[in-house]
């Protein structure tokens, strides 16, 4: 090795160290941020209160700080998403692998990196002017804002995710399995359901979990589409509040740092990175299974 | 000695534009063992293959002649290719049990066929029928995947077996076992002969010799014999034959 060559090798080493340890330092302060102003909110409001409390009503008299309606908002989007995505994901792994040609597939499938490329505001857009009005000549008692439509955007959004790793799945599993479902006799139906799908059944969930680690953060399209009114329903129809977006009411709004408004950003940004972290944890527990189970 | 119950008439298999079988014809009898024998890449697979309808999977390949079934042509329109291989099973070179309990890689073609049948009934008698009963009888509900090579192997055979088909075709189904499990393989096949018609790919010679009632060399996409396996294996027509049985094959 040259000097020069030898000073390079030495320098981009650092250089990565010096990345690594930007990274965990962002994370530990984000943590000790996050724990700082959250014990603030804490010493007001008991954990009790925030987390079993129906009312969510930081910056009105009277206050309530009781997290419910966002949680509920937050998963209201979480679960219409995945439960459009998911079916839909299925389908389009199922078509990629199974009918489509080399050819299709090579079409296809940047089709779909570039829907995940996206920037989400323009999802958000999408639905309060394309996805709500087409649902407004369907259910003519919808509210502009609503959760059905923004549902419905972040589906679209997770779609390309979930098709993708499902896909892999399908990949990973033998062609000899298939085969040897074929030769008894059974048609594609039957063998993408009762063989493949099970035989990818750990990937399949590790996508759901990822995706829902996602839906779950999604920010800019749910508040673009889905409201500002934190509530407790089960109407998709009706406007709601995600946790994340009521970050953004907050921090774009005029409150005043250092009061319990303020720290309530905090308080509902750590229960969310509470949720995204069990979520990963889960996704990964449920990976590093051994592969197959026996039923 | 029966008619053939399985034959091909001026079969040509082509992937793309390469022949790899040249029109062949061939009888399997039924209640008989017949070995298809010959060098790598001599198109036995694909003859294999051809005969239950499995190359249908495989983009481009075409199919000239025909497979007669009991008299019925298996590539003719209005053939299931489902029910083909129904009626033809096939066991593969590398066990592939399903991720499931050996129960039910067992019921599970029945099941998707519609089949009616009491299932322990059907379990057991189809283990029995591959020499695996024994071993597996008090771990039906644990994971095939726990079982050795030769083990899923035979469990691939019961399942083949479950749906009660007429013909049984196997691709080297040894040559990912040991020879303990090669040996109850070659065992089994003996007593199946007198229940189904078995057409066996191999590339051991004494194999071939030790189980098969007739033998078929290929050579290059051709058949070059085709006869009783005791005159294959002693006194072969074909020089080719000779050559490549006694392992002087250039
Ligand atoms: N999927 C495929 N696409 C294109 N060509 C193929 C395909 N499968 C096999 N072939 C070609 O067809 C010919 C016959 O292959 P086949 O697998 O039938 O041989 P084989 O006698 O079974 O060989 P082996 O003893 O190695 O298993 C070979 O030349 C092979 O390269
Ligand atoms: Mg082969």
């Amino acid at each position: 090795m040259t000097p020069l060559s030898k000073a390079l090798d030495q320098g981009f080493k650092y250089l990565l160290l010096a990345l690594v340890l930007i990274t965990l330092i962002v994370t530990v302060s984000v943590i000790v941020l996050l724990t700082k102003e959250s014990s603030g909110f804490f010493s007001q409001v008991p954990l009790g209160e925030f987390l079993f409390g129906k009312e969510w009503t930081p910056l009105l008299e009277p206050k309530s700080f009781g997290v419910l309606p966002l949680v509920n908002g937050t998963f209201m989007i979480v679960f219409g998403a995945i439960g459009m995505a998911l079916p839909a994901g299925l389908f389009v792994a199922t078509y990629l692998n199974e009918y489509a040609t080399d050819r299709t597939r090579s079409y296809i499938k940047p089709a779909l990196e570039v829907l995940a490329g996206i920037p989400t505001v323009v999802y958000g857009f999408f639905a309060l002017t394309f996805v709500t009005p087409i649902l407004k000549t369907m259910f003519p008692e919808i509210q502009i804002f609503n959760a059905a439509s923004g549902a419905i955007v972040v589906a679209i959004m997770v779609l390309p995710m979930i098709a993708s790793l499902v896909d892999d799945g399908f990949r990973s599993v033998p062609r000899a399995l298939r085969e040897g479902a074929y030769g008894l006799g059974a048609n594609s139906v039957e063998v993408i359901t009762q063989v493949v799908i099970p035989a990818a059944g750990t990937r399949i969930t590790a996508a759901v979990v990822l995706a829902i680690s996602r839906a779950i953060g999604e920010t800019m399209a749910v508040t673009l589409a889905a409201g500002a009114t934190p509530k407790i329903t089960a109407n998709p129809l009706e406007s709601i509040q995600t946790m994340t977006a009521y970050i953004v009411q907050v921090t774009s709004g005029d409150v005043q740092a250092g009061g319990i408004e303020y720290q309530t950003v905090y308080v509902v940004g750590a229960l969310l990175f509470v949720i995204t972290f069990m979520m990963n944890v889960i996704g990964n527990i449920v990976l590093s299974k051994p592969v197959m189970e026996a039923r | 000695m029966s008619d053939p119950i399985l034959g091909v008439k001026n079969l040509s298999v082509y992937y793309g534009e390469s022949q790899a079988v040249k029109h062949v014809n061939l009888g399997f009898k039924d209640k008989s063992v017949t070995a298809v024998i010959g060098p790598s890449g001599c198109g036995k697979s694909t003859l294999l293959r051809a005969l239950n309808r499995m190359n249908d999977f495989i983009p481009n390949v075409r199919i000239e002649g025909e497979v007669k079934y009991r008299n019925q042509n298996i590539y003719g329109k209005s053939m299931d290719p489902a029910e083909v291989r129904r009626r033809i099973g096939m066991v593969f070179q590398k066990p592939n049990p399903f991720p499931k309990t050996i129960y039910k890689n067992i019921i599970w073609g029945p099941k998707i066929n519609g089949y009616k049948f009491d299932p322990d009934e059907l379990v057991e008698k189809s283990l029995k029928g591959a020499a695996l009963w024994k071993e597996v009888k008090d771990r039906l509900h644990d994971s095939a995947l726990a079982l050795s090579g030769g083990q899923q192997q035979r469990l691939c055979i019961a399942r083949a077996i479950a749906m009660s088909p007429e013909v049984i075709l196997m691709d080297e189904p040894c040559s990912a076992l040991d020879p303990k499990s090669t040996l109850s393989i070659e065992e089994l096949i003996g007593e199946m002969r007198k229940n189904y018609c078995i057409v066996i790919v191999t590339h051991n010679m004494q194999q071939a010799g030790r189980v098969s009632d007739d033998t078929a060399f290929f050579y290059n996409g051709d058949l070059i014999e085709f006869g009783a396996t005791k005159k294959i294996f002693t006194n072969p027509d074909n020089s080719q034959t000779e050559d490549y049985i006694t392992g002087r094959f250039g």
